[in-house]
């Protein structure tokens, strides 16, 4: 299953509107800064992420440009998150998360204490990774259909999906 | 003025405390007819385009409920007490700011029913009201009409109707049929739910788009909130000044008349002088604010002639079961109810106290949450959220608490606020007639979800019951100024110009959510002061 800019914006809470149509022509050629998060994100995507979701650079780069033109702090924060990641991973390994064998993320993430750590935006850094990487990318993900449908509900919550789907049968 | 606009009104004809819904269509409606209406508020004026946040902090775990409405201001402004048997969570049960605790609220609005005007002639319960439901019912239409009530004629309990509702209920969902064959089994009619929110457009608002998190913020403002109505008083020329305290209100020189607010901003205290004063801060800041008043005239506080200032506080508690059954039941689509039952409410066995009972459609864990919470990931978290979503069946419901001088707010003289004023302090108890009634209730709720053969996972019963965050009684009417705040048309006993816009003016609580009852009841208000000044 595909994640597609359209489902960037759909779990930016802006499909649809004009400012939707705004994030829909943003591109990254310009910010380094964020295109580097954007790959970094993929990395911890590929290990947080169920097997069947293929995540698209569209999906991230949109679901990145949205959250910087939205929140303020969100991309000192994210990129504080990611580097803490990276630090540990170097001190185990000697490389980057994302140098690191995508087998061996999982482990990585887990060793930091990031599965168990409550996500705080001021907390510890295992707890910031939880707050800025790992449950950023769970909300994009099941708060959408793509996500939702995964789970068998079309119309999560924190979705705008309509009064159709609460009346529907299985 | 001051530099951030919150100096006094001149002139004012009426000074209204609070913008809740009782505050708003107070102000709104004398503001229409061309009174100068100033309304002090004390929370703030919130940016209602923050909504998609407040929404996703609602579902992300790292945010506390109190921060989506700023509840947790950090300077003791919200600060209080709870020395009863049970304790009170007082600041999750309301929102300080325009709109009010509309900002959180689910939005069901039903009427009272006619039995509830009249408990202690029919049973013996509580106090008759000095009014009844045929006083009250054609501002019940007025106050579906302000709010855009969506209702269905298909209720056979409810009380008599002169008008149509003003939109269509919801129509009922798919966990609501499984429902209605159990209902059908056990003889327990089911009916549609008077909801505050729009299935199509009403009033300039959009229609329900299916957030599923109505409870506590709509960001598609297709749930009414109050905001709505002092939007529309200031378009009517209102004044509205938030981040404003109300501190006291003083008397005249005789003691007859309410003079002045006094009220504290951050840029300074003020006194905001008026002809007529109303006073909508809820079941604990009204009876509050009235004993922070007391002054050599009225040594037990304002209107407190009767002693009956912050007694009688009463709830509606909370009565529910789940489980979980063999078959897809399609939870969490929406976070409203469309099917409820009244067919215990004007019931006398085993009590005489009003149950309503309701068909969840956010029974059991909804995957986005849970993913968030959750210490796996991946697959296996996948594996996780398949297993645990969409077979889960929940009902809820309240029961009628019986107002009683064991259960009261009055002020905790050791604790002040960030002004220095005492807090308040809410004293709650259960009482054994209403464990039973929930004991009752319960048994009916585990008799459907029996019939649906649901494996039932949880009960809430008389141990484990919760306020349902419905704050009544404080100031209740009547007609004798010995046992009673208000008179039938909500001024104060005591004071020629005093009236009381608020759930503390009921007498008796039904178990029907109250804020409908609260909007006819402002509605009421506003017609007694247009004749009076």
């Amino acid at each position: 299953m595909e994640l597609t800019r359209r489902d960037a914006l759909v779990a930016l809470g802006v499909a649809g509107t004009a400012t939707g149509g705004a994030y829909a022509v943003s591109r990254l050629e310009d910010d380094d800064t964020a295109e580097a998060v954007v790959e970094r994100l993929s990395h911890v995507a590929e290990a947080v992420y169920p097997s069947e979701v293929d995540v698209t650079h569209d999906f991230l780069e949109t679901y990145v440009v949205g959250r910087v033109e939205e929140r303020d702090g969100y991309l000192e924060g994210v990129t504080d998150a990611l580097d803490s990641l990276d630090s540990y991973t170097r001190n185990l390994r000697h490389e980057g998360f994302g140098d690191a064998p995508p087998d061996a993320r999982d482990s990585l993430l887990r060793y930091m204490g990031v599965d168990e750590a409550e996500p705080a935006p001021d907390g510890t850094e295992a707890e910031r990774v939880r707050y800025y990487v790992v449950n950023e990318l769970q909300y994009a993900l099941y708060t959408t259909p793509v996500g939702g449908k995964l789970v068998g509900i079309e119309n999560p919550v924190g979705y705008p999906g309509g009064l159709n789907s609460y009346r529907r049968e299985p | 003025m001051t530099e951030d606009g919150r100096a006094p009104v001149e002139d004012a004809d009426v000074c209204v405390v609070g913008a809740g819904p009782a505050g708003a269509l107070t102000a709104y409606t004398l503001a229409s007819r061309g009174y100068r209406v100033v309304v002090l508020e004390a929370g703030e004026r919130f940016d209602r385009g923050d909504d998609e946040r407040r929404m996703e902090e609602s579902l992300r775990p790292a945010h506390d409920a109190g921060e989506l409405w700023n509840m947790e201001t950090g300077d003791g402004r919200d600060a209080y007490t709870s020395s009863g048997e049970r304790y009170y969570p007082l600041n999750a049960a309301r929102v300080k700011g325009v709109g009010g605790s509309t900002l959180h609220w689910q939005g069901m609005v039903m009427r009272l029913h006619e039995k509830d005007f009249e408990m202690e002639t029919r049973h013996g319960v509580g106090r008759d009201w000095p009014i009844s439901y045929d006083d009250l019912q054609p501002y019940y239409v007025c106050a579906e009409k302000e709010m855009g009530v969506a209702g269905g004629d298909d209720n056979p309990y409810a009380p008599p109707r002169s008008q149509p509702f003003p939109l269509p209920a919801f129509e009922p969902s798919y966990s609501d049929s499984l429902f209605s064959d159990a209902c059908d089994e056990v003889g327990l009619e089911m009916h549609s739910v008077p909801n505050a929110r729009n299935p199509e457009p009403y009033d300039g608002r959009g229609v329900c788009v299916g957030y599923g998190t109505c409870q506590p913020v709509c960001p598609s403002g297709a749930k009414y909130t109050a905001d709505v109505h002092v939007a529309k008083a200031e378009d009517e020329g209102a004044r509205v000044i938030d981040r404003a305290q109300v501190e006291r209100l003083e008397t005249d020189g005789e003691g007859d008349a309410v003079e002045s607010a006094v009220y504290t901003t951050p840029s300074g205290t003020y006194r905001q002088d008026a002809d007529a004063f109303v006073v909508a801060c809820g079941g604990v800041e009204t009876p509050r604010l009235l004993l922070l008043s007391r002054s050599r005239d009225h040594p037990d506080g304002l209107a407190n002639s009767s002693g009956a200032v912050g007694r009688y506080f009463t709830e509606h508690l909370f009565v529910g079961a789940g489980g979980t059954v063999d078959q897809p039941t399609r939870q969490n689509h929406i976070g409203f109810i469309t099917s409820e039952s009244h067919a215990l409410y004007d019931g006398e066995d085993p009590t005489p106290l009003g149950t309503k009972l309701e068909f969840l459609n956010y029974a059991g864990p909804s995957p986005a949450i849970e993913a968030m919470n959750a210490d796996e990931w991946g697959d296996a978290l996948l594996e996780d959220l398949r297993g645990s979503y969409g077979n889960h069946v929940s009902m809820g419901g309240l029961v009628e608490q019986v107002p009683t001088e064991k259960n009261w707010v009055t002020l905790d003289k050791t604790t002040t606020d960030n002004l220095g004023n005492p807090v308040p302090d809410v004293r709650w108890s259960v009482a054994d007639r209403e464990a039973e009634a929930i004991r009752a209730a319960n048994t009916v709720q585990n008799d459907v979800l029996g019939a649906m053969d649901a494996d039932v996972g949880w009960t809430v019963g008389p141990e484990d019951t919760g306020p349902a965050y419905h704050h009544m009684c404080t100031t209740r009417m009547g007609h004798h100024d010995d046992e009673s705040v208000v008179d039938h048309r909500t001024k104060a006993h005591d004071l020629e110009n005093l009236y009381i816009s608020s759930s503390s003016v009921f007498v008796t609580a039904g178990a029907m959510n109250p804020t409908l009852s609260i909007a006819a009841l402002a509605l009421k208000t506003a017609d007694h002061i247009d004749d009076d000044i």
